[in-house]
């Protein structure tokens, strides 16, 4: 990956994704957090991973994000952007945060030392196109995992339904 | 020569961005918000090792990541709709039934 590329690209992840979760307006940080993805959606095509690029923009973008800016619509948005943005325990939470952060940096200070190499090489997965090396990995070594996924979904429609309706007969 | 290193960090500080948003905001829609930045960070990490280790089950990992996200959007928002219409309110200070 080209560093200037990846400059901008982690430069406004970065600044899109900290307006996205200070600013008052519900709306806006969603719109802000669609923006970010759009700008991960290239990184994941920067390495090599284009179905992940399109799930990242169909799915999050065009699902999760939908879904969120429904609920929005249904809460009280006047009342939401009235008061307070931030929580009256907010130092804790910043210093919690930047702790966190100074010692995740200071152990991945030096030259991460990688592990074994797998097979998929870059040449293998361009001759073989992602689509296709993803999943004739998924649907042979992690079926199981794939049909649980679809369970778990299933529940989630269902638990959806139930927790959102008005009165339960 | 991008490394895996700039990816770790950029990962790192949108893990930290989100956790930041998820304990400093009142209202929990941005709550949630923040959490869904804390996982696009955990797949970012997946995919950039996945990439530099020359394996696909990163790929695999994030591709279940994204499916269990969307359920538990699903499901958490649910919860917050249930949770306005008996309380009228969506800030977390405002909800203190289990304080002693």
């Amino acid at each position: 990956m080209n560093p200037l590329l990846f400059g901008y690209l982690a430069a406004a992840i970065i600044v899109f994704s900290a307006l996205a979760v200070t600013r008052k307006n519900p709306v806006h940080a969603i719109l802000f957090m669609i923006v970010m993805f759009f700008h991960l959606a290239v990184m994941y095509l920067g390495l090599d991973a284009e179905f992940l690029a399109a799930i990242q923009i169909i799915v999050y973008a065009g699902a999760i994000l939908v879904l969120f800016l429904f609920v929005v619509m249904v809460l009280n948005i006047k009342e939401e952007m009235s008061g307070e943005r931030f929580s009256s325990g907010w130092p804790l939470g910043i210093s919690l945060a930047a702790g966190i952060f100074l010692l995740a940096i200071i152990m991945t200070g030096n030259v991460f030392p990688l592990g074994q190499q797998g097979i998929y090489t870059p040449a293998l997965i361009a001759s073989e196109t992602h689509t296709k090396a993803l999943g004739s990995l998924m649907y042979t070594q992690y079926i199981f995992p794939f049909e649980l996924a679809s369970l778990i979904l299933l529940v989630a429609v269902i638990g959806a339904i139930v927790l959102a309706k008005k009165r339960l007969r | 020569m991008v490394t895996v290193n700039w990816f770790i960090w950029l990962s790192l500080t949108l893990f930290m961005i989100g956790v930041f948003g998820f304990l400093t905001r009142r209202s929990i829609i941005m709550m949630f918000l923040s959490i869904e930045v804390m996982l696009n960070a955990v797949n970012l990490s997946l995919v950039s090792f996945s990439y530099f280790l020359n394996d696909l089950r990163g790929h695999i990992l994030v591709f279940f990541i994204v499916a269990v996200a969307a359920a538990e959007a699903a499901i958490g928002l649910a919860i917050l709709i249930a949770l306005f219409r008996n309380r009228q309110t969506a800030q977390v200070d405002q909800i203190t039934e289990m304080k002693g």
